[in-house]
């Protein structure tokens, strides 16, 4: 063979080696070349989450350490293993368990021994774990609350899910997320920015050294604290009224739109859901499918809202001119809708726009109602009319307030009755409870107070909000500062809320006035069913009622529905008085009747549907 | 006269080329094996790097000392140098020193002396002896059969070891034969072999068996008529080559074993279960497997010397041995590693170039001996690192940890580059 013919396969060769060297390295599939290496290890260095405060800068939520005692098993000396389960107050088979579990794990690697020490433990530990090889502490911050309050406004923070995960590339399975209410709404901002570090390992996944002397490493930032709306003194008093009472109040500055206090009843101690026991709290309030304690009612219930709603409807016949405030009805104890009589429990006569709202009188809401359809050509002209009027007071849709979960309520539209009933195929008489806040119409609690609030302002409202401020932001979103107009001109307000004011002074309300405070208030009273085995059975009504005071200057308005309390002021009333005045007056001069409040529970109401027995509803007995 | 001098007579291509690949090698074997303390000095004996520098600096003065030493000396007892290699390597049967399960290792105190590394020089060096004989014609039968001898030898013993990657050192002077006439069908005959078995393997027998038959038919059609091989040749060659074809599936189950087939079915890209597949990239393609990770993630320009993440992490196993070129990759690219690759091909063929300009056929037969020896450890060892063949132990000359490596490579070329430089005044002698 010649010389050139060994040459040939030697320059072969070369080219070969340099053909397979750049389809391996010049065409590199991984495009991070950092994050893909195995040799790298991206460590996260977590920042205190941020502190939440109340408007008066009473802190809330903080934070506290937790400790989990860790272990490499292949680092572990023989040691003293009985003090060393004094210590850590464990049993001698839970811990073989564990360290057998740990090194079936990794021996290598480090895992969890004992996860959230106490603090008392974790100070008699730390002076002696020196002297236990292979053991070492992991510092970990969890929730701590300063109220036991405010449990579904505040929300809770829990572990990442597979899915979380998915939807946003910020978290790695084990981190925390919020998960509900505010810590999920300002999870951005209360979260801050966690630092990274990179860690070069070697082929046992041991840490040898920093990866680039720290060169791509970054600090963590810690969140940022916010303070929110709620009173915390409010919303204490608020939920130990709400004791054994199920149903929502939510209270509002009309001038701000700032949420003073959000309760749903029943609630439960936000520390519930912290450490430990964790899991097991919330599995158990989760499975209580009657209380609901996680089921945040002063948000998600949609009752329909009852007579509330009249002050609503004569301010939509007073701006359409079906009505003016000395148009007068007779009131027949009751009304005839398409010859059918319906009752009214304001004992009758003739009434006219004041005396119909204090006596709350359902025949001379029902006839303004229907001389309001009267004004248009159709009933479908009528009612969209109608509709936008409503909607203009953040009925029958979300409010846009900033909590994560929330419920539109209902206003029926057109198209609603005409899937009922079939286009061109009803009339006012078909939809005429809605003329009393009955039938088709719901809201939700924070509906009912943004409704109230916008009467207190006179036609316009702020959405109503739990943000006041996010340390180290100027302001707060401009949709939260920004007025939102009703449709509705300010010169109607007047006799409404005299007329509101006239149910305190000599109407349905007039034994709950605050002594020196003028109160605008409307009670309600809302029928509603349910079904047992199949059947449609009428329980006692919700109690309902929304107020705002001072009148002349609103610093409050507040809506309270209290399930199955029957009469507007029977419960509902003797709340939102209480409310007020605590929050205007800052004591109660009524110790009776707060007494009285604070000690009533409507078990026995709430035990009659599934008690399986024959009930009565609407009984006066307390 | 300056030119007499034998320094200014030297190749001073091939010494750049020599010292070039030396360094960069010494540089290679400090990262891999230096840990995170840069602070030690760089001739600390208790390191790697250390051991791998006191051997460079006896290279270079052993290549010194046997400068003056006179080129016929080596060349008449290169029979008695081939009977100490030959000791030697029978004496490991006795005194030998076991590492990693190879019994290759004479223990010599602070070092151990691998005498198969000498042996491939002196094997080189005997085979130039007997060829250059004017007696010698490699077209008798007997010659022949005495020159494989002399491979087949050292190869046995040290197959023994067992080393079988410095067994495929001495086949590798095959190509010498084959340079200095033995007839080229041995090695059709041989590689015929090699492909039937792998075909087998791959295709299996039946496709086999047509598609060597269709072969061999058409060679008979197109072969030139000029070309004359023994009718013995021709009858015993399809023979012998349809029995290994129908011995293959045998030899594959019952004589190789398990590691052996591991190697193949990978190789060949054999395995058909999903379980058993990943089992064998786990295990005997892990190696291949973060090799060619380490490699390909130095892409252009490598992540710079000592930044080599999987290198500092230890990931690739032997990776300052068999494996060093997988440290060239990730710190320095494709550029260096390519440049490597280049300066490797250019040293081989400028040694051909050399061999070829020899006056005595004992150089140029030592010259092509050496340059198979280089050729088939380059070819090889990259070969393998870059998983474009089955994994063999056998060092990257100049770069892979080994001081007895080291210092042979770099007597074995000096010697031939002392004979270059003497060449013009060994015709007068």
């Amino acid at each position: 063979m010649s010389r050139f013919f060994y040459s040939l396969v030697i320059i072969i060769v070369g080219l070969l080696f340099i053909g397979k060297l750049v389809s391996l390295q010049l065409f590199y599939e991984e495009s991070n070349i950092v994050e893909s290496d195995p040799a790298i290890t991206k460590n996260y260095l977590y920042p205190e989450r941020g502190f939440i405060y109340d408007r008066n800068g009473n802190l809330l939520v903080g934070n506290q350490p937790a400790y989990d005692v860790m272990v490499t098993p292949r680092e572990v000396a023989s040691l003293d293993t009985l003090e060393f389960l004094k210590l850590l107050d464990l049993e001698k088979e839970e811990f073989i368990d564990k360290m057998a579990r740990a090194r079936r794990y990794s021996t290598r690697l480090p895992s969890v021994l004992v996860a959230n020490l106490s603090k008392e433990s974790y100070a008699a530990l730390q002076e002696k774990l020196r002297r236990f090889q292979g053991f070492f502490i992991r510092k970990k911050s969890l929730r701590d609350y300063y109220t036991t309050s405010a449990a579904h406004v505040l929300g809770y923070i829990s572990e990442v899910n597979a899915d979380d995960v998915r939807r946003n590339d910020y978290y790695i399975p084990g981190e925390n997320i919020g998960r509900t209410g505010l810590e999920r709404q300002y999870e951005q901002v209360l979260r801050g920015k966690k630092g990274v570090s990179y860690v070069q390992k070697d082929r046992f996944n041991r840490v040898i050294g920093p990866y680039k002397e720290g060169s791509l490493d970054s600090l963590p930032e810690m969140g940022k604290n916010i303070h929110i709306t709620i009173d915390k003194t409010l919303q204490e008093y608020g939920e130990r009224l709400m004791n054994g009472k199920r149903g929502g109040i939510v209270a509002i500055e009309p001038k701000t739109g700032e949420i003073l206090s959000m309760i749903s009843g029943p609630t439960y101690d936000p520390s519930l859901l912290v450490g430990r026991e964790r899991s097991a709290n919330y599995t158990a309030m989760y499975y209580d499918s009657l209380s609901r304690p996680t089921w945040d009612r002063s948000i998600l219930a949609q009752p329909s809202p009852g007579s509330p709603f009249k002050a609503l409807n004569a301010l939509v016949a007073l701006q359409e001119g079906a009505i003016n405030p000395r148009t007068i009805y007779t009131c027949d104890e009751g009304f005839y809708v398409a010859g059918v009589k319906r009752g009214c429990h304001c004992g009758g006569g003739v009434r006219d726009l004041n005396s119909g709202l204090l006596h709350s009188c359902n025949a001379y809401f029902a006839e303004s109602f229907r001389s309001f359809y009267r004004k248009f050509e159709t009933t479908t002209e009528a009612h969209d009319t109608w509709e936008a009027h409503m909607k203009s007071f953040g009925l029958g849709n979300f409010l846009g307030t900033d909590l994560p979960t929330g419920a539109p309520g209902r206003i029926p539209s057109t198209e609603f009755y005409d899937r009922a009933y079939g286009r061109n195929r009803w009339v006012s008489t078909f939809v005429i409870s809605n003329a009393i806040g009955q039938g088709e119409v719901a809201a939700t609690p924070l509906q009912l107070a943004n409704m109230t609030a916008a009467i207190a302002n006179r036609g316009h409202f702020i959405t109503p909000h739990l943000i006041k401020e996010v340390e180290g932001e100027n302001s707060i979103d401009y949709k939260f500062r920004e007025k939102r107009y009703t449709t509705i001109d300010e010169k109607h307000f007047d006799p409404v809320i005299k007329g509101m004011e006239a149910v305190y002074t000599s109407g349905t309300a007039r034994f709950l006035q605050v002594p020196g405070i003028r109160l605008a208030g409307k009670t309600g009273t809302v029928e509603n069913y349910t079904r047992i085995d199949g059947e449609k059975v009428q329980l006692t009504d919700h109690s309902v009622f929304v107020a705002f005071a001072p009148v002349e200057d609103p610093k409050i308005a507040i809506a309270v529905y209290i399930e199955h309390g029957y009469y507007g002021n029977r419960y509902a009333g003797h709340i939102a008085s209480l409310m007020i005045e605590k929050y205007l007056k800052g004591e109660i001069t009524r110790v009776d009747l707060e007494k009285r409040m604070l000690e009533k529970t409507l078990a026995k109401e709430y035990a009659k549907p599934t008690s399986k027995k024959p009930f009565e509803i609407n009984e006066y007995a307390w | 006269m300056r030119g007499n001098l034998l320094i200014f007579r030297l190749d001073w291509i091939s010494i750049f080329l020599l010292l070039f690949l030396i360094s960069f090698g010494w540089v290679n074997i400090y990262s891999t094996t230096v840990g995170n303390d840069l602070s030690g000095p760089l001739l600390d004996l208790g390191t790697f790097y250390g051991k791998q520098l006191f051997f460079a600096i006896l290279s270079l003065i052993i290549v010194i000392l046997y400068s003056f030493i006179p080129d016929q000396f080596i060349e008449r007892f290169s029979s008695v140098f081939y009977l100490i290699g030959i000791a030697l390597l029978l004496g490991l049967f006795v005194f030998g020193k076991t590492i990693a399960g190879a019994t290759s290792w004479y223990d010599l105190g602070p070092f151990n002396f691998q005498p198969s590394e000498l042996m491939k020089m002196i094997v080189a060096l005997a085979l130039a002896k007997y060829l250059s004989d004017t007696q010698v014609n490699l077209r008798y039968s007997a010659h022949q059969g005495y020159a494989v001898l002399l491979l087949v030898l050292p190869s046995i013993l040290v197959i023994a070891q067992p080393d079988p990657g410095s067994a495929l050192v001495f086949f590798s002077l095959f190509l010498v034969l084959f340079r200095e006439g033995l007839p080229l069908y041995y090695l059709t005959f041989v590689l015929s072999f090699i492909l039937a078995f792998a075909a087998t393997l791959k295709f299996g027998l039946t496709y086999t068996f047509i598609g060597t038959i269709a072969l061999y038919l058409s060679y008979l059609w197109v072969k030139p008529k000029q070309l004359k091989t023994p009718t013995w040749f021709n009858i015993s060659y399809p023979v012998i080559l349809f029995a290994v074809i129908a011995s293959t599936t045998w030899v594959y189950n019952s004589v190789f074993k398990q590691h052996h087939r591991d190697r193949f079915s990978l190789w060949l890209n054999l395995e058909t279960n999903q379980d058993r597949l990943l089992d064998i990239k786990q295990s005997i393609g892990y190696n291949t497997y973060q090799a060619k990770q380490a490699i390909a993630s130095g892409r252009w320009s490598g992540k710079g010397f000592l930044e080599g993440t999987r290198t500092k992490g230890d990931f690739v196993p032997a990776q300052h041995s068999d494996y060093i070129f997988s440290s060239v990759g990730e710190e320095w690219g494709f550029i260096s590693s390519a440049i490597v690759i280049l300066a490797f091909v250019a040293l081989l063929l400028r040694f051909i170039y050399l061999a070829d300009r020899q006056k005595k056929a004992f150089h140029r037969i030592y010259g092509y001996g050496i340059t198979s020896i280089l050729f088939i450890h380059f070819g090889i060892n990259i070969g393998m690192v870059l998983g474009m063949l089955p994994t063999i132990g056998i060092p990257l000359p100049f770069f892979s940890y080994g001081g007895s490596s080291l210092l042979f490579f770099c007597l074995m070329c000096y010697i031939f580059l002392k004979m270059d430089a003497n060449r013009l005044k060994t015709h007068f002698d």
